[in-house]
């Protein structure tokens, strides 16, 4: 990608070619819109290296270039508006929201899942922190001592700034597609872990232990290396709504598991249902390495997410186990990549979506298998549960396979509540309600089973709330 | 049962449409409490279509009145039914992927006893009527009749049968299929349920269960109706001589 003008001069005196008269105001947040303006005055803030402020604005050119996808539901992100978004607010200003506006249904629901009050208002967007101070602190004297980093990225960035230097925007470079060019251009936060050889870390790891509004930001960005033999496991969102007026998500998570190392990063996200999420996920698994990705969306009003694995070593497996579920009026287009580059990798994507009213879910997936990656094994297993008659659910299944010594399964179903089923419920005195609850329950429960109980129970809990129609 | 007791269910002047086709055409019955009664008829004679449309199935449009302990519950949804004491065991079980027989069941028992039961005394319950049906407790964990042998799934149809106590129970072909230990074990359930003055009527092919189960009625049912009802020595003539010499026609509309 050649560079502009612009990004040829970057390292000349930004600050006297474009005047800013009073840095420090300014720097509280950006004026509505992009510029390398902005991403110079965002890497100027955070005091950043030379090479990341140059890799901002590399990434800015090439999202400026890069058309919009022409694929996934073109209609919906048309209507982005990238000249009405603020791309970076220290998190301090993010307290001047009040209470009061925070929409009803967003409360209610805190309400009936139960949320503490303090947590409430952080999720809600009205206070910038929220931290649980004594979870965390334990856990952090035990990472300490493994010589575990766990890290926001910026502070990631200002302290161990080589480790970062070699593998940020390795696994997604910038021009990988347009948000992901978005992301590089105006990142902030986000979680930077490095575990070293050998290393277990016992407990999931969980960005809830010291979440800040900078890290729920809508450009997080996230690296997560796992040295060889280590085994980590990394738990992002939660089953609130995340309230949030700014109407674009789109994060970055790079994940690079070394040989024999083994990564599993789950997601529960329940943005509400303004918010377009759009975000890039990839892994690359070394010889004998293991990463899985565990991610389920519940809200937001478009989400386009592919969790990728690029099976890079021998013996490497990668698995995603999704489900998406879109009530009236959301699409959830989701799926998974599966790149088999080494022989004897193995893949399995198990998809599964809910739709319901006039709710959409899309799969989407690509697995590949390059010539010479013999003795290959993928499994493609995509259910879709729709529920009434509006809704609606389509799979995009793309196979490339260049290689004959392999070993491919796909399976897509299709159903919906059979009456057969809820008959059966129904005369063991289950209400209607309740039956079609215990099916919806039971259609997600191979995911449920993969989540820490309290998550578990959260999301069985929220499920419920959404069959009753009673979130937003 | 004593001569004077009310019956726990009766049907009067019951017909069963499905779409323009008339399956059930006209079916009387009484069933005392803790009274067996078995009903024997050929193969698409309309017996699933009775059972399941007196426990309330939507598909099937009923009439006549429908009775359970002397109350009308013609018109109640089948949950209604349920929680009223009434069950049916399915010819053919539904599986319901993802959900364990356990936790069913616990939700099952709670709405049917109208309260939720302790979780160990829930549990306590179960495993003890496992046992009774010789069961292996790892099946309480079992995604209910999903993957489970034909066999195996008429055995869970009679530890619901156990647990719910429900007091009138249709028992549609729970002994097809069955190996002979399997037969006497669901036996020993009907048993049990008839001794707690649970009422049964139950739809079967066979003799053979009759050996293990001893209704008090046994009806014959062609066509949609009954055609002739007796003790169980009726059975054993079925057994030899079938159902022709039963034709409607031959009978002259009994
Ligand atoms: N949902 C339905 N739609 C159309 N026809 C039906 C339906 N259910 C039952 N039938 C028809 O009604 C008749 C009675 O069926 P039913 O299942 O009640 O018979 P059965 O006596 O239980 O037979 P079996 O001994 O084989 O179980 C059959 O002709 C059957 O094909
Ligand atoms: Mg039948």
């Amino acid at each position: 990608m050649a560079s502009t003008p612009t990004v040829a001069d970057i390292g000349s005196d930004y600050n006297r070619r474009y005047g800013f008269h009073d840095p420090e105001e300014y720097f509280m947040r950006t004026p509505k819109g992009l510029s390398h303006e902005v991403v110079e005055a965002i890497s100027l803030l955070k005091k950043e290296p030379e090479w990341m402020r140059v890799f901002r604005h590399k990434a800015l050119d090439i999202f400026l270039a890069k058309p919009m996808p022409t694929w996934g539901d073109t209609e919906r992100l048309s209507s982005i508006d990238f000249d009405d978004i603020t791309y970076y607010v220290r998190a301090t200003e993010k307290q001047e929201k009040s209470w009061e506006d925070v929409p009803e249904n967003v409360k209610r629901t805190f309400d009936r899942l139960g949320i503490p009050e303090a947590e409430r208002k952080f999720l809600a967007g009205v206070s910038a922190q929220y931290e649980s101070e004594v979870v965390y602190h334990s856990v952090k004297e035990e990472l300490t001592k493994q010589g575990v980093i766990f890290l926001d990225m910026d502070s990631g960035l200002r302290e161990h700034e080589e480790i970062v230097r070699r593998y940020f925007g390795t696994v997604i470079p910038s021009a990988d597609n347009k948000f992901a060019a978005l992301n590089s251009a105006v990142w902030s936060g986000g979680s930077f872990i490095y575990v070293p050889k050998n290393t277990e870390v016992a407990i999931p790891l969980q960005a809830y232990f010291r979440i800040n509004a900078e890290r729920m930001g809508q450009f997080e960005r996230t690296l997560i290396i796992a040295d060889e033999g280590a085994k980590v496991h990394y738990i992002e969102g939660c089953t609130a709504p995340v309230y949030s007026s700014s109407s674009l998500h789109s994060a970055v998570v790079e994940l690079i598991a070394m040989k024999g190392a083994r990564i599993r990063y789950t997601t529960i996200q329940n943005w509400s249902n303004n918010i377009f999420n759009l975000v890039t996920k990839r892994a690359v698994a070394n010889e004998d390495a293991v990463v899985e990705w565990v991610d389920g969306n519940i809200g937001s009003g478009l989400t386009m997410k592919y969790p990728a694995v690029i099976l890079k070593g021998e013996r490497a497996h990668g698995e995603v186990l999704s489900i998406a579920f879109a009530g009236p009026g959301q699409h959830q287009d989701a799926g998974a990549k599966m790149i088999h580059l080494a022989p004897h990798t193995t893949s399995k994507i198990t998809s599964k979506s809910i739709s319901k009213g006039t709710g959409r879910s899309s799969y989407r997936g690509l697995v590949k298998i390059r010539n010479g990656a013999h003795g290959c094994k993928t499994s493609v297993q995509c259910d879709a549960l729709l529920i009434g008659d509006a809704a609606r659910t389509d799979t995009y299944p793309t196979m490339e396979i260049d290689e004959d010594q392999v070993s491919v399964e796909h399976e897509a179903r299709v159903s919906k509540i059979g009456d057969e089923q809820l008959f059966y419920l129904r005369s063991r005195g289950l209400k209607d309600d309740q039956a079609r609850l215990m099916i919806v329950n039971g259609f997600i429960e191979p995911f449920v089973k993969e989540l820490p109980m309290e998550y578990a129970v959260e999301l069985n809990r929220l499920i419920e709330l959404e069959m009753e129609g009673s979130v937003g | 049962m004593n001569e004077n007791a009310r019956p726990v269910f009766s049907c009067n002047g019951v017909h069963v449409r499905i779409g323009e086709k008339e399956v059930v055409k006209g079916v009387d019955l009484a069933v005392l409490p803790g009274e067996v009664h078995a009903i024997m008829g050929p193969n698409g004679s309309g017996k699933s279509t009775l059972a399941n449309s007196l426990m309330g199935h939507p598909a099937y449009a009923l009439t006549g009145t429908v009775e359970l302990g002397g109350e009308d519950v013609t018109a109640l949804p089948p949950d209604e039914k349920a929680r009223r004491g009434m069950f049916l065991a399915f010819q053919y079980p539904v599986a319901v992927p993802g959900v364990t027989v356990a936790s069913f069941l616990r939700a099952a028992v709670s709405a049917v006893r109208g309260a939720d039961v302790p979780v160990r005394e829930f549990r306590k319950e179960l495993l003890a009527r496992m046992e009774d049906l010789e069961m292996d407790p790892g099946f309480a964990g079992r995604y209910l009749n999903d993957g489970f042998s034909g066999g195996e799934k008429k055995r869970v149809e009679i530890l619901q049968l156990l647990m719910l106590k429900p007091r009138f129970a249709l028992l549609d072909e729970t002994d097809s299929g069955l190996d002979i230990d399997a037969l006497k074990v669901v036996a020993k359930g009907i048993n049990a349920a008839a001794s707690n003055d649970t009422g049964m009527l139950l739809v079967t092919h066979y003799q053979r269960l009759l050996n293990y189960v001893h209704p008090h009625v046994v009806h014959v049912f062609m066509d949609g109706r009954i055609v002739r009802s007796g003790g169980p020595e009726l059975a054993l003539e079925l057994e030899e001589r079938g159902y022709d010499w039963l034709e409607p026609a031959a009978v002259g509309g009994v």
